[in-house]
């Protein structure tokens, strides 16, 4: 919504995974199994960066200023972002981010400069800024910085598991394809308007440190939309449905489904008939409704409600003037009854094709998986290693879990949120088999509006689809729904979880945070599930319609 | 290692380079420092330098014109002939473009040589000590201070094959604190954008913290509803960014927002609101001075990369109630029939006639609300443009005229379209910053408004 450079906003859902893919998931507790492919398969011309002359000559004159610890991240971003309107192309921006940052603990403060030159003289000189602004606000930091300690990775390498770089493929191509799709939605006499947008990032990530930690990474992940607008010239309103493929950790055979994880003939097929059928759709009777939730809403939810509500940083007020604080403060670590004792969140940076999967974080810090809430119980956050270090007796656990992420070179490192999912029941139910419990409720699709309270207790959310269920079966389409309720009292109220057949991994690029403003991708996988007795308001009456 | 090359040495020579039909050159360089505080005690802090170069190519053929564009940070004499030819080949392969028109054209404007403009952690040096002094008043008082400061030098650098050459400058900074009391049951906030951080008062904001703090220490329960609501300028400059973020002209004649005439277009012409209300973009406006040109990295709704350097003026988007003008391309002008109105970086909203501040229209509330800023605003319904969000950090108790004491905090469900017609009362506009936006878009000038009516819809819990 920032005027210039049109971001998509935050969209998407993928289809089904395949069985063996979820098991994958589901039990790889270690990085062990993951591909550890070797610096030949990275991008050749990252490769060839100045890397570690800049690398080692920033560390050494660190180490000459008597620095207690520093590191130097080198990034290459490449992003490309096409929007077509109509089926024509409307505009596209091809970038590349280069740059690094140096990031010092001086006489036990904090200091970070980055620069764009990749020399030697630049490395230098961003060290002695980082240098002097540790000094400037030495005497405003009454609390010395210790980090965690971590093993130290010599020369690691890592690189996301993908087929085909989408920046190997023509734009043209890319455009073609998605002029294809935006036809095929427009050419349906209901539809008016079709928008398309595929973002696509290849990250690149050198990281040096004073400890003796180097890790070379690589990793892929791109977003493809395509949205339709029916009018009701009529009426006098509209209504838009969008795809609900997620945006994704994977290669251009995920845009054309020639990985056969998005079935893009059904999905450009089915979308004008259910905007069609949501245009005509009545008006939702606000109240108290069961819900069945399905992953491609759920994931949102989870988002909001529970990864950003167990950041510590948030916990602790490092984001209170921003991004917010929690309810989940670290002395309910153990005690705090989050959600009914079906629920099982884990947080991870290892799940095959996840936004935040990645190799070692940003502070040298090994990939791992871990709970957050446990029978329903808070167990867990999600650290870096300053965190780690202060909060070492509450937390049970004196290692970072690798949290930390810049989302380029020219900022500084701040926790960043993990694959945070809700973990399916084994030999749980099926959608429809949780659709089957209820004899009145709403089956939700697909998210859209999302808002939430800077402590995480208030949350109201909208969708793509509502589904009126009656007597256990699917009874049509509803609209102007929205669904509200307190954090804690919502997921207690979850009273059936689906099974690992109902799992989806879903996800965001754009998720916010920090001063200055700082966006990350991050998945989060769920089953459908099923809550009770949760507040439904119809949006049409709250905006006076 | 090749010295590094000055921002109008790259832009001729990429310009030199190319062998497309026409060619824009953006060089964005920008300086930043900022310190950042939690706890009464600084967390991060940084100074950073960016550039980045941007080439538009554009290529005619019989069927019309097309366009590419390409940018790279990290440029060097050696790098720069793969970035022009990767933008002609990108245009060469992209098909015409909907929104080709001819180039700007122009010449080089003074200011043209001027390096870019920069500021370094040095930019804190009055400011530090006071922050150093905040921080142990606060503690010593039992108070938690967190916040951010940041300063930013950016400068635009914009030639073209049709002769442009433009520079445009660009200070921009902001101090925000959230102070708490010790028991995390109270909250307040300040906020406020200034072009020389500098001049910031810390000392004042500190006071006024502590005022805010002061009205908090009696806390009444109350449930949602409509109140009668003043809402300060910062509240007021969340929700009409986000209005004037739903401008787009090419977006209301597709019919998908709620400036669309449903199967007819847009409904410029059509009266808002029965106030005397404008809502204006003016380049030059004291305090909130912004670029006085187009500057268009891609194309979209409402940029073209084909009106780069097109001036913009003060424009009334909505003038004495009625809506006026759109966020238009020349290509989306033609399309719609309007004017050619550009994006501005800045907007402002007055109320005919109104004047005073935010204490003066507390003083007219016998029983209501005043607010202090708002949080995490989306979208409900675009057809209203129904939004929803929170009040944060301070709502208080108006009783009689004066504040009585501190309210929860509460999700609204309010449109800011409907609001414009349900003005009870205004003050006067003044430089105003957003909490909600206004990292990304910092300059506007807001009035306070009283609305007799917000939907606040339910209660939040957050403290």
């Amino acid at each position: 919504m920032v005027p210039d450079e049109s971001i998509p906003p935050v969209r998407s859902l993928e289809p089904r995974r395949s069985a063996a893919e979820l098991r994958r998931s589901a039990t790889v507790e270690s990085r062990t199994g993951y591909a550890r492919r070797m610096p030949t398969d990275m991008d050749a011309t990252f490769l060839a960066l100045p890397m570690r002359a800049l690398g080692d000559a920033a560390l050494q004159r660190a180490q000459e200023l008597s620095v207690q610890h520093a590191d130097f991240r080198l990034e290459r971003i490449r992003s490309q972002h096409i929007s077509l309107r109509d089926g024509r192309l409307e505009g596209t921006h091809d970038g590349e981010d280069v740059g690094f940052g140096v990031r010092v603990v001086h006489e036990g403060t904090w200091g970070f400069a980055a620069a764009v030159d990749l020399t030697t003289d630049e490395a230098v000189r961003a060290v002695e800024q980082a240098v002097e602004i540790a000094r400037t606000a030495h005497d405003m930091s009454p609390q010395r910085i210790d980090l965690a300690d971590e093993p130290v990775y010599p020369n690691r390498t890592w690189t996301s598991a993908y087929r085909i770089d989408p920046f190997t493929v023509t734009e043209a191509d890319k455009i073609q394809v998605m002029a294809d799709y935006s036809r095929r939605v427009l050419d349906h006499p209901r539809v008016d308007h079709v928008t398309a947008h595929l973002g696509q990032v290849l990250e690149g990530k050198y990281y040096a440190d004073t400890s003796g930690t180097v890790t070379t990474q690589q990793r892929v992940r791109l977003h493809p939309v395509v949205e339709a607008l029916a009018v009701d010239t009529a009426g006098g309103g509209f209504e838009t449905m969008r795809t609900l493929a997620a945006p994704a950790g994977r290669g251009w055979e995920y845009v054309t489904g020639s990985d056969g994880v998005v079935h893009w003939d059904a999905v450009l097929e089915e979308l004008p008939e259910l905007l069609t059928e949501k245009l005509a759709a009545p008006s939702v009777e606000p109240g108290e409704y069961d819900l069945v939730i399905d992953p491609t809403n759920l994931w949102l939810t989870i988002h909001e409600s529970i990864g950003h509500a167990t950041e510590l940083d948030r916990a602790l007020g490092y984001e209170a003037n921003y991004a917010g604080t929690s309810f989940a403060t670290p002395d309910k670590l153990g005690n705090l009854n989050y959600g009914s004792p079906l629920m099982h969140v884990t947080a991870d940076r290892i799940a095959p094709h996840g936004l935040a999967t990645i190799g070692f974080d940003d502070e040298g810090v090994e990939a791992q998986r871990w709970d957050i809430v446990r029978d329903g119980i808070l167990v867990g956050y999600q650290l870096d290693r300053q965190m780690a270090r202060m909060m070492a007796d509450t937390l049970d656990t004196s290692r970072s879990n690798g949290c930390a992420y810049a989302d380029s070179p020219g900022h500084v490192a701040v926790q960043r949120m993990a694959n945070v999912s809700l973990q399916p029941a084994d030999g749980g139910p099926s959608t429809a088999e949780l659709i089957e419990q209820l004899d009145r409720g709403i089956y939700i699709v697909g998210d859209k509006s999302w808002s939430i309270d800077m402590q995480r207790y208030n949350f109201q959310f909208t969708g793509q689809r509502f589904h009126r269920i009656e007597n256990g079966q699917l009874a049509g389409q509803l609209k102007d729904v929205a669904y509200q309720a307190t954090t804690t009292d919502f997921w207690r109220s979850m009273a059936a979880v689906g099974g690992p057949q109902t799992y989806v991994l879903s996800g965001a690029f754009n998720c916010g945070k920090g001063q200055p403003g700082q966006v990350a991708p991050v998945s989060h996988g769920c089953p459908a599930a099923l809550f009770r007795q949760v507040r439904i308001l119809n949006t049409a009456a709250e905006g006076g319609r | 290692m090749t010295a590094p090359m000055t921002p109008q040495q790259i832009v001729e020579r990429c310009l030199e380079l190319s062998k497309a039909d026409g060619c824009v050159v953006l060089v964005d360089e920008s300086h930043s420092a900022n310190l950042r505080w939690a706890n009464n005690t600084l967390t991060t802090n940084g100074v950073m330098r960016s550039r980045s170069v941007t080439v538009v190519s554009t290529i005619a053929d019989g069927s019309g014109t097309a366009s590419g564009v390409v940018a790279r940070s990290a440029v060097t004499p050696e790098t720069l002939e793969s970035l022009v030819r990767a933008s002609e080949e990108t245009a060469r392969h992209n098909g015409p473009a909907e929104d080709a028109r001819p180039l700007v054209e122009g010449t080089a404007a003074s200011g043209w040589d001027q390096p870019s403009g920069e500021t370094s952690v040095g930019v804190f040096g009055s400011l530090s000590p006071a922050l150093g002094e905040a921080f142990a008043r606060a503690s010593r008082e039992g108070r938690r201070s967190y916040g951010y400061v940041e300063h930013s030098v950016a400068t635009t650098y914009l030639g073209s094959s049709t002769g442009l050459r433009l520079r445009h400058e660009q200070p921009t900074g902001h101090i925000t604190i959230t102070a708490k009391s010790a028991d995390l049951q109270r909250s307040a906030w300040v906020g406020q954008a200034s072009r020389d951080v500098s001049q910031v008062d810390v000392t004042a904001l500190d006071a006024e913290l502590v005022r805010r703090l002061g009205w908090a220490k009696r806390i009444v329960e109350l449930p949602a509803g409509h109140y009668d609501t003043v809402l300060p300028p910062s509240a007021v400059a969340d929700l009409m960014i986000y209005l004037y973020w739903t401008m787009s002209a090419r977006d209301a004649h597709d019919g998908r927002t709620v400036f669309s005439k449903p199967g007819q277009g847009t409904r410029v012409g059509e009266r808002l609101s029965a106030r005397a209300v404008s809502l204006w973009s003016d380049p030059a406006a004291a305090g909130v001075q912004c670029a006085p040109i187009v500057v268009a990295h891609a194309s979209s709704a409402e940029h073209s990369v084909f009106d780069n350097g097109l001036p913009v003026r003060r424009t009334a988007w909505i003038a004495d109630g009625t809506l006026r003008a759109l966020l238009q391309t020349r290509h989306s002008a033609e399309v719609t029939g309007l004017d050619a109105t550009p994006p501005i970086d800045n907007l402002g909203l007055t109320v005919d006639g109104s004047a005073g501040s935010v204490d003066d229209l507390v003083s007219g509330v016998d029983r209501g609300l005043l607010l202090t800023c708002l949080w995490y605003i989306r979208e409900v319904d675009p057809q209203t443009l129904l939004l929803t969000g929170l009040t944060r950090d301070g709502v208080y108790r108006i009783e009689d005229g004066e504040v009585s004491g501190a309210v929860n905090n509460f999700r609204f469900n309010e449109s800011p379209v409907a609001l414009l017609d349900r003005i009870g009362a205004a003050g006067g506009t003044s430089p105003a910053f957003s909490r909600e936006w206004g990292d990304y878009f910092p300059r506007t000038a807001m009035p306070p408004l009283r609305v007799p009516d917000f939907n606040m819809s339910s209660v939040s819990p957050a403290s």
